[in-house]
């Protein structure tokens, strides 16, 4: 694979906060059109190393690029070139779908025209294009959720990324989120996304568990399984967390088990 | 009820529903609440109230554990009965004066101890000439002037009148007419006790007030600064502090920050609408202030926009500093209206002369821009001052806006890093 294909390289990536170290000398690189899952337990660093990916926090040592642009004289290119879809799906309550549309399209720089063939081709795949006047704030969870991530790809950015994007839907909401996660990486978008629903992992094409600010597993669901002897990625995670973590309190139950 | 028989579910009888059975639950008769034993919880009576009682613990909880309801529920009161017991007076106390004298003998010279060691007044200056009133005042410093006339001993002694002239500057009218009472109080007592010792001959001290800047003591002069000065405040300290607090509470900054926006943009944006909608509301105000109610525009009518816009730029800069340190737009509003609403009305001389309040108060109330403000307003409007007049008070309001951006900035730079 030459790196001509890989849309983020991360070498050694170091982030401290003082001596606390959050992200402890990384090293991954995701491919072009890949949908690469960013997994982890709560505060071991994904977010942190999401946000320097995102050019919104300087790394404290390591070389990174992403979309091949550095992350820290080129932060303002990397921009450019990315979508974000927050967890709390970030559309403003109180505007229309279509005052959000183009609001989001004019920061990204399109022009009118494009915003309004973009935000058609979405209403009509989502089959809400009568409801391009409503308020955001009088929709349902699934649409909103449908919604912060087609305008997260509206400007047809290289890499979007997804923080816990399927998080409080219905089974059936996330299935069809998935089915536009996949269309978009089909299109040649990179889906980086983080989730804590382990079947979700199963989706995605490459997986990496991030344990107390280091990746400890980095590959596809399938060889992660049978790696680590288990029938689900649910196992593998809980495996290694208990492997790795250096919490007493998980570790006890390792030993307890083995 | 008549058999309901959707399809394969069996016949369902509303009248008892005897052979539910979940568990542990007894059957269940509608009629009385007697049976209902979900395990260990006791029968439910509500004759007493236990439920309630847990509630209600609950609530003081929430109250006891946030330090800001606290500070509210316990501290404002307080504060309030301090202020206003001591520093909130509507009395005068060392009210600088002037003193313009003529005569120059001792009946004046008893007047005047007697004026400077009532409490009242302090005697700042004493002038050469009339010319000099004019300006005095509107340096602002002296808030009333007293002229002794001519040969003021040998006109009492003759049993002519003898003039004594007060001049007050009401551009704050309260005070000028209390201080001209007072003055004219002191001097009837000192009247009254010549008249004792004297002999029969009647004394006639005519004290003549005259109130410059606002002889009709109109309110209204008083009111209309401090209005425009509380309105943009408001419009562009607070809103402006909610409205960026709001966008990191509902997440959409996050967003916004890792767009191709730059964060100043972003400010900008937010402040824009407010500058424009505060310059209308601050123009409304005067205009309807100059026709309605007869404020007067003695002054430069740019200087004044010029100062109104440096003013907007001061109380957004405030407003940015305010939502750096406010995760959420309650936060953002409590310390607005604690931190800034309240100590502007309170402290900056708006109602409650600053003069009369404890030397602590004096030192706070100089922190507060809008003291200034109202200072350079009252400055342009009513006594028609220009630049040269004012010029330190402009200063102070720059210095105060470089200082809160360059915080904001430095606030922001680390939530970066």
């Amino acid at each position: 694979m030459t790196d001509k294909e890989h849309i983020i390289v991360v070498e050694n990536l170091v982030k401290k906060f003082g001596s606390f170290v959050a992200n402890d000398h990384l090293n991954f690189f995701v491919k072009k059109g890949e949908i690469f899952g960013f997994l982890g337990a709560n505060g071991a660093g994904k977010t942190t190393a999401i946000k320097i990916l995102c050019g919104l926090w300087k790394p404290t040592s390591g070389m990174i690029k992403v979309a091949g642009f550095d992350v820290y004289r080129e932060t303002e290119k990397i921009k450019r070139n990315i979508g974000y879809m927050s967890q709390k799906f970030s559309l403003y309550d109180d505007m229309t779908i279509g005052e959000n549309f183009t609001f989001f399209g004019g920061i990204y720089g399109l022009t009118s025209k494009v915003i309004r063939e973009r935000m058609t081709f979405f209403l009509k795949k989502l089959g809400i294009e009568d409801y391009k006047d409503r308020v955001i704030q009088s929709l349902p969870l699934g649409w909103k959720q449908k919604l912060a991530f087609s305008i997260a790809v509206m400007h047809r950015p290289a890499i979007v990324f997804l923080d816990e994007p399927t998080s409080g839907v219905d089974p059936v909401t996330r299935r069809q989120f998935w089915d536009m996660i996949y269309e978009t990486a089909h299109e040649g978008i990179t889906v980086f996304l983080t989730t804590h629903y382990m079947d979700e992992a199963e989706y995605c094409e490459r997986i990496s568990i991030m344990v107390d600010g280091r990746i400890e597993a980095l590959d596809t669901p399938a060889e992660l399984k049978k790696q680590f002897e288990c029938e689900s990625m649910e196992e593998v995670f809980v495996r290694l967390a208990r492997r790795y973590s250096k919490s007493s309190v998980i570790s006890h139950q390792s030993s307890v088990r083995n | 009820m008549e058999h309901l028989d959707p399809g394969t579910l069996e016949p369902w009888n509303f009248g008892t529903l005897e052979l539910w059975n979940i568990g542990t639950l007894e059957p269940w008769n509608p009629g009385t609440l007697e049976h209902w034993n979900p395990g260990t919880l006791e029968h439910w009576n509500p004759g007493t109230l236990n439920n309630m009682r847990g509630f209600i613990i609950k609530e003081f909880y929430h109250i006891f554990r946030d330090v800001r309801t606290m500070i509210i529920l316990f501290g404002m009161p307080v504060v309030q009965i301090l202020l206003f017991g001591f520093a909130l007076t509507n009395e005068i106390k060392n009210a600088r004066i002037a003193v313009l004298d003529y005569s120059k003998d001792d009946v004046t010279a008893e007047i005047l101890a007697k004026i400077t060691s009532s409490g009242y007044f302090i005697l700042e200056e004493n002038l050469v000439s009339e010319n000099q009133i004019e300006d005095k005042f509107r340096q602002g410093k002296i808030k009333q002037v007293i002229i002794f006339e001519d040969n003021f001993a040998e006109s009492i002694e003759n049993g002519k009148k003898a003039g004594i002239h007060i001049i007050g500057d009401a551009s704050d009218p309260n005070t000028a007419n209390l201080l001209a009472n007072y003055t004219q109080a002191i001097i009837k007592d000192y009247q009254a006790s010549l008249l004792m010792s004297q002999s029969a001959i009647p004394v006639l001290i005519t004290p003549e007030p005259k109130l410059l800047f606002n002889p009709e003591l109109k309110s209204v002069f008083m009111f209309v600064p401090g209005i425009i000065t509380i309105l943009l405040m408001l419009v562009c300290a607070m809103m402006t502090s909610i409205s960026i607090a709001r966008e990191k509470e509902i997440g959409t900054m996050e967003i916004l920050l890792v767009s191709p926006l730059k964060p100043i943009h972003i400010i900008l944006g937010k402040v824009t609408p407010y500058v424009v909608l505060s310059l209308i509301n601050a123009i409304s105000i005067l205009l309807l202030g100059y026709f309605v109610f007869g404020m007067p525009m003695r002054g430069n009518l740019v200087l004044l926009l010029l100062e109104a816009i440096l003013f907007i730029f001061m109380a957004l800069s405030m407003g940015i500093l305010i939502s750096t340190i406010s995760k959420t737009q309650q936060i953002a509003l409590m310390i607005s209206l604690a931190g800034l609403m309240l100590p502007t009305i309170l402290l900056s001389g708006f109602i409650f002369p600053v003069e009369n309040m404890p030397e602590v108060l004096q030192i706070i109330s100089n922190l507060m821009p809008s003291k200034w403000f109202i200072i350079i307003i009252k400055g342009i409007m009513l006594k028609g001052v220009g630049l040269q007049y004012i010029w330190k008070e402009t200063l102070i309001i720059i210095l105060m806006t470089a200082f809160f951006i360059g915080l904001s900035v430095r606030n922001f730079k680390i939530r970066l890093t």
